[in-house]
C-alpha cells in the first residue's frame, strides 16, 4: 500500500481495495517501526488518526477530495488540541487551542492526520538539525540530513510514512528537502495558500506547500489548501485553478530557461549532468529549452539574511514567556523574565537570527540594511519577470549539492545559508517553485527546480506531471524503508 | 526674561467600533478582565491581523473634518517594545505613510481665533492594560483594550499656552463627537493627550529641549499639567539649569509632574512595514463618500447661529460645543424661530445648570426639546410671562409634565383680556390721584408704582406688555 501514490490510493480507496482505516494502521505501523532511526515526528497522533479514518471509511458517496489519506504535517501548523511546537523548547507545552486554515481545509477535504513532524526549530535552518526534539535523518542515508526546515515532512513521504505531507517554505524549505529526499515538493504562489495559523517566521516569505511522491499528488494536496481566506490579508483572491485536470494537458510548445548563473562554479558536475538529462527529456517532451539570465541572482541570500531576520525578530517577540509558552523558573524582575525565558527557550540559530534581525532594523541600519535589501528584491522581482516575458518556467538545480551529512555544516552558518542559493530568490520574488527528483548521484537524489510566474502552479505541475509519465526517479524508494 | 511657551499635542481618541481594529473580538469597556479578547488580540502563534474597514473610513471622516490631505495610501508597520501588556511584542501602528496627512483647525480665543496645523493623524492598536491591584508581588494583565482602534493626532508645536491646548483639544474633541467617530469619554480613557511642552526666550527662533507629559484624561488636568511644567522649566532654566528630554506623568494629587522613566538613551523602536498587511488603499469614491455625508460641523453651525439667529458667538460655540445641544437647540427652534435669542438663553442658561446640577447630559434632559417649545410658546404668545415661565421650567423638570398642563393646573395664565385690565387701570388711576399727579408733573419712575399695583392685584398673571400700554394711554401728559 506504501509504495502507491497518494493518487493510486484514493483510487484504491474509492475501488473499496482496502479502507482508510486499513491504509492508516499501516502508516502507523511503519511509523512505530521507523520513527526512532529518522526522528521524523514530534507528536505523533495514532488514535485521532484511526478516528478521522473511521470517519472517512463511513463517508457516503460524495466523498471529499482526498478522503481517508494519511497525510503528515509539519510542526508548524496550529492544530487544535495538538501540541504545536515549531520544534522548539519554548513551545514544547503549547497546546493550539484553534486550527490552521491549512489544516482545516485539509480536514474538510477528509484527509487524516498521523501527526506533527519535525523540523529546524522555528522553520529556521536547511538541515533540521536545530530542532529542540533531535534532528531528523535522511532516509537514503542516515548519516545525512534531509534538508530543511521541512525535513521531517520530507522524509516521512520519502520513507514511506504518509501519503503525502505538508511543509513549508520560506528560503527553499520545502524544495531543498524535496531534492534531498528524492520527492516532489511545491512552493506556490505567495498569498496562493492562507498563512493563519502557520507559526510565522518571515512574514513576507513564508508559503505552506505540499510534498508528494510525485505531481499529480502535489496537485490534489494544493488543490485541497489553495485559495483566498480572509483571515489572511496577504493571501490573494484569484480563482483556484482545476490543477488535478489541467495536469494532462500538453506542454509542447512551453518554453523553458536556464539561469546561466544557476550553472556556475560551486555546482556539483554530476547534479549538472543530472539536470542536462532531465533536460533532453524535456526536449523530448516538446519543450524549447534556451539560456537566460537573472543578472541579480548572486544577491538573494545577502538580501534574504537581511529581509528574513528582520521580519523574525519581530514575529518571535510574542515568545516572552507572559501568555504561553516557556517560562523562566522564579524571575525576579520583568527584563529577567524576558531575557532568561528567551535565552533558555531559543536554539542558538533562532538567537542568530534574532539578533541579526534587531541590528539590521535598527536606528541608523534599516536604511542600508533592511531597506537596501528591499531594493535587491525588487531586482530579484524584476529580473525573474523580465525572464518570463522570453519562457515560461525557469529551471535549475535545487540544490548545489546533494545531503550532505549530519553536523557538516552545522557550525558554519555561511556554508548552510548557500545551499539555498537556488531557491531563496524564488520567495524573495513571492514566485511558485516546484522540486522533483530526476535521478541520483552516489545513491542520493538528485532534485531539479522549476520556477514560474504568479499563480501558474499549474503549468508546473504539468511539465512535472509529464516528466514523471517518461520516468521513475520519483518512485525509487529508500533501500530500508520499501 | 520674557519667556515663551511652545506647546505640541499628541491626542489619542479611541474609535467607536464594534470590533477591534485587526480582530473580530468585541470593544465594549467595563467587561471582565480578559473576556474580550481573542486569539489575534492575545497573539497567539500563527494568528494575523485584519484590519477593520470602519475604522480606516472613521479615520478618513477626521482628515475630512479637518481639511487634511487623505493618503491614497497608507502602510501600517510594527513598533517594535517589550511589555507585558502588548501582547505581540510590537505595536500595529503607521510610521513613514500616516493615513491623514497635513491639516489645520481654527480655535477660538478670547483674543481672537488661532489657526493650529495638524501634522498627520494615523491609525494604531491600543495597548492592553497592566493591573497592580490584587496581584501581590505579581502584575495581572488585561488585554481586553489591546487592539481597540486608535487614531492619534498629532499637532504642530503651534500653541503657546495651556488655555490654547485646551481649547484645542476641546475642538478636536467636539469634533470627534460631531463625526460620531469616538465617543470621547475622557473618564473612560476614550479620548486623552500626551503634551510637547518646551520654552524659549521671547523673540527666540530655535526651540528649547522639550518634555513630554503623558496621559493627560480632562481639560482640567491638561491646562494645570502644562502651566506646572512651563513654570518648572523657566524655574530650571532661569536657576542655571538645563532641560532634559523625558517623559513626565503629571499627578493630579499634588499638582506636579514628575519623571517616568529615564530615557537616557532614545527608545529605538526598530520600525518596518508589517509585512502581515497589504497597504491601506483610499479609493476616491470612499472619500467622495465621506465628504458628502460630512455632518454641519461646529465652526460651520457657530457661524450659522450668528447669521440666522443674531446669536453671540459665545452663545453660539456654547450650543455647538456638542452635536447633541446643538440638536436640542435645533429641534426647538424650529418650533418658535421668532424666539431665537430667548431658546438660546435658556439652553445656555437655566437648561444648562439644571443639567449640570443633576449631572445629566442634554439627551437626558427631564425637559425635552419638544416640551421645551411648548414652554417657548407659551412665552411667545403672552400666555405666560417669562418671569412665570421659570416657575414653569421648575415644575416641568421636576415633574416631567408639560407646559400647558402646569399653567391649566395652576392658574397661571396671563390676563391678557383688555377689558379685565382695562377696569383694573381705571381702579388704580382714581384710587392713587397723588402718584398720578406725581407722574403726570413730570415723575417717570412713580409708572412703576403703578405697573406694581396691577401685578398685585393680579397676582402677577397680568401680561405686562398690555399693562404698560393700558397705563401709557391713560395717563397722557399734556
Amino acid at each position: 500500500m506504501h509504495n502507491l501514490t497518494l493518487a493510486q490510493q484514493l483510487q484504491a480507496l474509492a475501488a473499496g481495495e482496502f479502507s482508510s482505516v486499513e491504509l492508516t494502521q499501516h502508516y502507523i505501523n511503519r511509523i512505530e517501526s521507523h520513527q526512532d532511526s529518522l526522528n521524523v515526528f514530534v507528536t505523533f497522533t495514532p488514535e485521532r488518526a484511526l478516528e478521522q479514518a473511521q470517519e472517512a471509511d463511513q463517508r457516503g458517496t460524495d466523498k471529499p477530495l482526498l478522503n481517508g489519506v494519511p497525510l503528515a504535517l509539519k510542526d508548524i501548523f496550529c492544530t487544535q488540541g495538538v501540541k504545536t511546537s515549531c520544534a522548539s523548547k519554548m513551545l514544547d507545552n503549547f497546546i493550539a487551542p484553534y486550527d490552521a486554515t491549512v489544516v482545516a481545509k485539509l480536514q474538510q477535504a477528509g484527509a487524516v492526520s498521523l501527526g506533527k513532524t519535525n523540523m529546524d526549530e522555528f522553520a529556521m535552518g536547511s538541515s533540521s538539525e536545530s530542532s529542540y526534539y533531535g534532528d531528523v535523518k535522511n532516509p537514503w542515508d542516515l548519516s545525512r540530513v534531509p534538508g530543511g526546515s521541512s525535513g521531517g515532512s520530507a522524509a516521512a513521504v520519502a520513507a514511506r510514512l504518509a501519503s503525502a505531507s505538508m511543509g513549508t517554505d520560506t528560503g527553499g524549505s520545502i524544495r531543498q528537502p524535496a531534492a534531498f529526499c528524492g520527492i516532489t515538493g511545491l512552493k506556490p504562489t505567495y498569498g496562493r495558500v492562507s498563512r493563519y495559523g502557520m507559526i510565522a517566521y518571515a512574514s513576507s516569505l513564508d508559503q505552506a506547500g505540499p510534498f508528494g511522491l510525485s505531481a499529480l499528488d502535489c496537485a490534489y494536496l494544493l488543490q485541497a489548501i489553495a485559495g483566498y481566506d480572509a483571515k489572511d490579508s496577504t493571501s490573494v483572491d484569484q480563482p483556484v485553478e482545476e490543477y488535478t485536470t489541467n495536469i494532462n494537458k500538453d506542454i509542447r510548445g512551453l518554453r523553458i530557461g536556464l539561469p546561466e548563473e544557476f550553472f556556475q562554479e560551486g555546482l556539483d558536475a554530476d547534479i549538472r549532468a543530472k539536470i542536462d538529462l532531465a533536460c533532453d527529456q524535456l526536449r523530448e517532451l516538446g519543450c524549447v529549452i534556451k539560456p537566460i539570465s537573472l543578472p541579480n541572482a548572486k544577491l538573494a541570500i545577502a538580501a534574504y539574511y537581511v529581509i528574513a531576520p528582520a521580519e523574525c525578530s519581530s514575529n518571535l517577540s510574542r515568545f516572552d514567556g507572559v501568555r504561553f509558552g516557556y517560562r523562566c523558573e522564579d524571575p525576579v524582575d520583568l527584563a529577567d523574565l524576558y531575557s532568561r525565558s528567551r535565552s533558555e527557550a531559543f536554539g542558538a540559530e533562532v538567537k542568530r537570527r534574532i539578533m541579526v534581525g534587531t541590528y539590521a532594523l535598527s536606528a541608523g541600519y534599516y536604511d542600508a540594511y533592511y531597506l537596501r535589501a528591499q531594493k535587491i528584491r525588487r531586482l530579484i522581482s524584476e529580473d525573474y519577470q523580465k525572464a518570463f516575458a522570453e519562457v515560461d518556467v525557469v529551471l535549475s538545480p535545487t540544490t548545489p549539492t546533494t545531503a550532505f551529512k549530519t553536523n557538516e555544516k552545522a557550525d558554519d552558518p555561511i556554508t548552510m545559508y548557500l545551499s539555498d542559493i537556488y531557491t531563496i530568490g524564488v520567495n524573495l520574488a513571492g514566485l511558485p517553485g516546484i522540486s522533483i527528483p530526476v535521478g541520483f548521484s552516489q545513491k542520493l537524489p538528485v532534485g531539479m527546480q522549476m520556477v514560474s510566474t504568479y499563480f501558474a502552479e499549474d503549468t508546473l505541475l504539468r511539465i512535472a506531471h509529464q516528466f514523471q509519465q517518461h520516468t521513475d526517479w520519483h518512485l525509487q524508494t529508500p533501500a530500508k524503508f520499501e | 526674561m520674557n519667556w515663551e511657551v511652545v506647546i505640541g499635542l499628541e491626542i489619542h481618541v479611541q474609535l467607536n467600533t464594534q470590533s477591534k481594529i485587526f480582530s473580530s473580538a468585541a470593544t465594549a469597556y467595563g467587561a471582565d478582565a480578559n473576556t474580550q479578547a481573542c486569539a489575534v488580540d492575545i497573539g497567539l502563534p500563527g494568528v494575523l491581523p485584519v484590519l477593520n474597514k470602519a475604522a480606516v473610513r472613521k479615520a478618513v471622516q477626521f482628515g475630512v473634518a479637518v481639511d487634511a490631505e487623505i493618503a491614497s495610501q497608507s502602510v501600517f508597520a510594527r513598533k517594535n517594545y517589550f511589555y507585558p501588556d502588548s501582547p505581540k511584542g510590537y505595536q500595529i501602528s503607521q510610521f513613514e505613510l500616516p493615513i491623514v496627512g497635513k491639516g489645520e483647525l481654527t480655535i477660538d480665543l478670547e483674543e481672537g481665533s488661532k489657526t493650529i496645523g495638524i501634522t498627520r493623524a494615523h491609525l494604531e492598536e491600543d495597548a492592553g492594560k497592566s493591573l497592580h491591584e490584587d496581584f501581590v508581588g505579581m502584575t495581572g494583565i488585561d488585554l481586553n483594550r489591546a487592539g481597540t482602534p486608535l487614531l492619534e493626532i498629532v499637532s504642530e508645536p503651534e500653541m503657546s499656552s495651556a488655555k490654547e491646548a485646551v481649547a484645542y483639544m476641546r475642538k478636536i474633541h467636539s469634533i470627534v463627537r460631531y463625526l460620531q467617530i469616538s465617543d470621547g469619554n475622557m473618564q473612560e480613557g476614550s479620548f486623552r493627550c500626551d503634551a510637547n511642552v518646551s520654552v524659549r526666550p521671547a523673540g527666540e527662533k530655535t526651540l528649547g529641549t522639550r518634555t513630554e507629559i503623558k496621559n493627560l484624561n480632562s481639560f482640567r488636568f491638561i491646562e494645570r499639567a502644562i502651566n506646572h511644567e512651563v513654570e518648572r522649566q523657566i524655574d530650571v532654566i532661569e536657576s542655571g539649569g538645563r532641560i532634559v528630554q523625558e517623559t513626565r506623568l503629571y499627578d493630579a494629587d499634588d499638582d506636579s509632574t514628575r519623571p517616568m522613566r529615564s530615557k537616557e538613551e532614545a527608545n529605538d523602536y526598530r520600525y518596518f512595514p508589517d509585512p502581515d498587511l497589504l497597504p491601506v488603499v483610499i479609493e476616491e469614491a470612499l472619500l467622495a463618500e465621506v465628504k458628502a455625508q460630512m455632518p454641519e460641523l461646529p465652526h460651520v453651525r457657530t457661524l450659522r447661529y450668528q447669521d440666522s439667529y443674531g446669536l453671540a458667538l459665545e452663545e453660539a460655540q456654547q450650543l455647538t460645543v456638542s452635536q447633541e445641544s446643538a440638536a436640542y437647540f435645533d429641534a426647538v427652534v424650529t418650533v418658535v424661530p421668532e424666539s431665537a435669542k430667548l431658546i438660546a438663553n435658556w439652553v445656555c442658561g437655566d437648561i444648562a445648570a439644571k443639567l449640570k446640577q443633576d449631572e445629566l447630559s442634554i439627551e437626558q434632559s427631564p425637559v425635552n426639546a419638544e416640551a421645551m417649545a411648548q414652554l417657548m410658546q407659551r412665552i411667545a404668545d403672552g400666555t405666560i410671562s417669562g418671569k412665570t415661565a421659570k416657575d414653569v421650567f421648575q415644575a416641568m423638570w421636576a415633574s416631567q409634565t408639560s407646559a400647558d398642563d402646569i399653567i391649566q393646573q395652576q392658574g397661571l395664565q396671563q390676563i391678557s383680556d383688555v377689558g379685565e385690565l382695562e377696569a383694573l387701570v381705571v381702579q388704580v388711576v382714581e384710587d392713587n390721584p397723588k402718584q398720578v399727579e406725581q407722574y403726570l408733573s413730570g415723575k417717570d419712575k412713580v409708572f412703576g408704582f403703578f405697573v406694581g399695583k396691577l401685578m398685585q392685584m393680579t397676582k402677577g398673571k397680568a401680561n405686562p406688555q398690555q399693562v404698560t400700554d393700558l397705563l401709557k394711554a391713560k395717563l397722557v401728559r399734556d
